[in-house]
C-alpha cells in the first residue's frame, strides 16, 4: 500500500499530469499543431471537451471515497481535493468559452440565455457552487469553518446532479451519453445511501 | 411567377463616404487583396481528393450568394446525417461502405407520371450548374456550400403533378448495413422530409448531386439531394428513393421526434427561438476563433425570393 509519501512523491503528480491532458489537447489544437485540431467548429470542441472532463472529474472525485471504503485504504482520500479542484478548472474553462469564444462577451444575450434556458440556468448554479467548495478547499479555510466545512462540501452531490442534468438537458436527440453518466452519479450516490443506512442500523 | 432577386445594392455594400474620398489608399490596399486572391483558388481545387468523380462543365447558377464557400475538408468532415451516427464526423468515418449506385427513386402519387427511376434516368435531362448557397443548421451554425445540381422544379414538371398535389414527401434510404446509425433507433427510419407544392416549385429550391464540381460523398447525401436554403438544414434530406405528391400534409421527421421544437416549415427565422437555444446568432464554420457569432436572417438571408410564400401565415405559431 503506498505511503503519504509515495502518494505525494508520485501519485499526486501522476494525477495532475493526466488532469491536465485533455487541456493540453485543446492548447495544441488552437496552436494548430495538426494531430489535436479542433475541427470545423473549435468553439464547439473546445465547449464540448472542457464540460465533458468537468463532468468526468466532478464523478471521479465522489469514487475516491467508495473507493477507500472498498479497498479499506485512506489513499484514493488523498486524491479528491486535487480532483475536485480539476473538476472546477474545466467547469470554469467551459464557462468561460461559453462566455468569450461563444457569445463573444455579449451582456445581453448571456443574460438572456442564463434566465431563459434552464440548462444554462443549471450550469450556472451548479459552478457557482462549485466555486464556494473551491473556494473553501484550502486547509486554512477548513479549520476557519470547522463544522460548518462538511455541511458546505455535501454540496458536492447537489452539484454533480445538477451537472448531469445540464448535460442531459442540452442534448438533441440520443440521450445515452448522458444515460451513462447520470448511472454512474447514482451508483455512486446509491453506495454512499447504503453505507449512511448500514452503520445506523437500518435494514435495507 | 416574377422572380425576385435580393435588392442588389445592400447598405453593408455601401461605400462610407471618408473611404470614397481615400480612393488612392484603397486601391494600395486593393493590390495587396489582389495578390492574396489569386492564391486562394489554388488552394481549393488542391483540396479536392481525386477519388472524387468530377462533374463536368457547370454553369454558374444566378442565384448563387456572393460569400466565400467553406473549405471542402469542413463541408465533408462536419455533417448532421444521423444514418450514419450522432457525431459531426461519423458521417465522413462510417459512411465508406455506403454504395450510391445503382440507385433507384420511386416517384408516386398525384401526378400522371409515376413509376422507378434510375439515378440517371432522373439526373439525364437537366444541365448541370453551380450554386453557392447559404446552409443554416437548427443547432445555430452555418456554412456556404458550392453545391451542384438542378432546379427541383424542373424535375417534379417532368411527372405532371395534378392539382391535387398539394405537398411533396421525401424519403431517405434505409440500408442498414450501409448506414450503421440505422441500427438504432435514434430516429425512426426512414427519415422523411416534406415540402408544400409551391415552396416544391420555387426556383430556389435544387435537387444537389454535388458539392464543389464532384460527385457528392456519402456523408454529404449521395446520390441525390434536396438543398432548401432558406429552412434549416435537417429539410434538405439527403440520399433520396423516393418521391411521393401528396393531398395531405407528410410527416416529416423531426417534427414527429420533438413536435415542440421542430416544425413542418422550418424557415430560418432569428425571431422564433429553438426551446433550448437561441437562433438569433449563427457561428459560421470557419471563422476566425475569435470572430463572435453573425445575426441570423430571417429566411436565411432569402427573404426578397421566399417571403412571398407565407403571406399570411403566422410564421412563430408556423415554426
Amino acid at each position: 500500500m503506498p505511503t503519504l509519501r509515495q502518494v505525494r512523491l508520485i501519485g499526486k503528480p501522476v494525477v495532475f499530469t493526466a488532469a491536465m491532458l485533455p487541456l493540453a489537447g485543446l492548447v495544441a489544437g488552437a496552436a494548430g499543431v495538426p494531430a489535436f485540431q479542433l475541427g470545423a467548429n473549435p468553439v464547439e470542441t473546445i465547449q464540448d471537451t472542457t464540460g465533458i472532463w468537468a463532468l468526468r472529474l466532478l464523478l471521479l472525485t465522489l469514487t475516491m471515497t467508495p473507493l477507500g471504503w472498498l479497498t479499506g485504504r485512506s489513499w484514493p482520500l488523498q486524491f479528491r481535493r486535487m480532483l475536485g479542484l480539476f473538476a472546477f478548472a474545466y467547469a470554469a474553462l467551459h464557462f468561460t468559452n461559453y462566455l468569450l469564444l461563444d457569445r463573444a462577451l455579449d451582456a445581453a444575450e448571456i443574460l438572456a440565455d442564463i434566465g431563459k434556458r434552464p440548462y444554462v440556468t443549471i450550469g450556472v448554479i451548479a459552478l457557482t457552487l462549485l466555486l464556494a467548495l473551491a473556494a473553501t478547499s484550502t486547509a486554512a479555510a477548513r479549520r476557519r469553518l470547522g463544522r460548518r466545512w462538511q455541511a458546505l462540501h455535501r454540496l458536492v452531490y447537489a452539484i454533480a446532479i445538477l451537472a448531469c442534468w445540464h448535460f442531459w438537458w442540452q442534448v438533441k436527440k440520443d440521450v445515452t451519453e448522458p444515460a451513462v453518466y447520470a448511472s454512474i452519479l447514482g451508483v455512486l450516490l446509491a453506495v454512499r445511501l447504503g453505507r449512511h443506512a448500514r452503520l445506523r442500523g437500518y435494514r435495507l | 411567377m416574377l422572380i425576385r432577386r435580393a435588392a442588389d445594392i445592400r447598405p453593408s455594400e455601401i461605400t462610407p463616404e471618408s473611404v470614397f474620398h481615400g480612393r488612392r489608399a484603397l486601391l494600395r490596399a486593393a493590390g495587396f487583396a489582389g495578390a492574396a486572391a489569386l492564391l486562394a483558388p489554388a488552394l481549393r481545387a488542391d483540396e479536392i481528393p481525386g477519388r472524387y468523380r468530377r462533374l463536368g462543365t457547370l454553369r454558374s447558377s444566378p442565384l448563387s450568394v456572393r460569400e466565400t464557400p467553406n473549405r471542402f475538408e469542413d463541408i465533408t468532415t462536419y455533417n448532421n446525417f444521423y444514418e450514419f451516427g450522432l457525431d459531426k464526423g461519423d458521417p465522413a468515418a462510417n459512411s465508406a461502405r455506403f454504395r450510391p449506385r445503382p440507385w433507384t427513386v420511386t416517384v408516386e402519387g398525384e401526378a400522371e407520371v409515376v413509376g422507378r427511376y434510375t439515378y440517371e434516368d432522373i439526373i439525364r435531362p437537366h444541365p448541370l450548374e453551380e450554386r453557392i448557397s447559404r446552409l443554416r443548421c437548427v443547432e445555430a451554425w452555418s456554412m456556404v456550400v458550392p453545391w451542384v445540381g438542378f432546379p427541383l422544379r424542373d424535375l417534379l414538371k417532368r411527372f405532371r403533378p395534378t392539382s391535387k398535389a398539394r405537398f411533396v414527401a421525401f424519403e431517405t434510404v434505409v440500408r442498414p448495413e450501409e448506414m450503421p446509425g440505422q441500427k438504432g433507433r435514434t430516429l425512426d427510419w426512414p427519415y422523411v422530409e416534406g415540402l408544400t407544392i409551391a415552396e416544391a416549385m420555387h426556383p430556389l429550391a435544387l435537387m444537389v448531386v454535388g458539392v464543389y464540381g464532384v460527385e457528392l460523398p456519402a456523408q454529404n447525401g449521395a446520390p441525390l439531394r434536396l438543398v432548401v436554403p432558406w429552412k434549416y438544414g435537417f429539410k434538405s434530406i439527403k440520399s433520396i428513393v423516393r418521391i411521393r405528391f401528396m393531398e395531405t400534409r407528410p410527416p416529416t421527421t423531426w417534427s414527429l421526434a420533438a413536435p415542440d421544437e421542430y416544425g413542418f416549415y422550418a424557415n430560418v427565422n432569428p425571431r422564433v427561438d429553438h426551446p433550448r437555444w437561441s437562433q438569433a446568432t449563427e457561428r459560421r464554420i470557419g471563422s476566425a476563433l475569435f470572430s463572435p457569432k453573425q445575426p441570423t436572417l430571417p429566411f436565411n438571408g432569402y427573404a426578397a425570393q421566399v417571403a412571398a410564400l407565407y403571406e399570411g401565415l403566422d410564421l412563430v405559431r408556423n415554426f
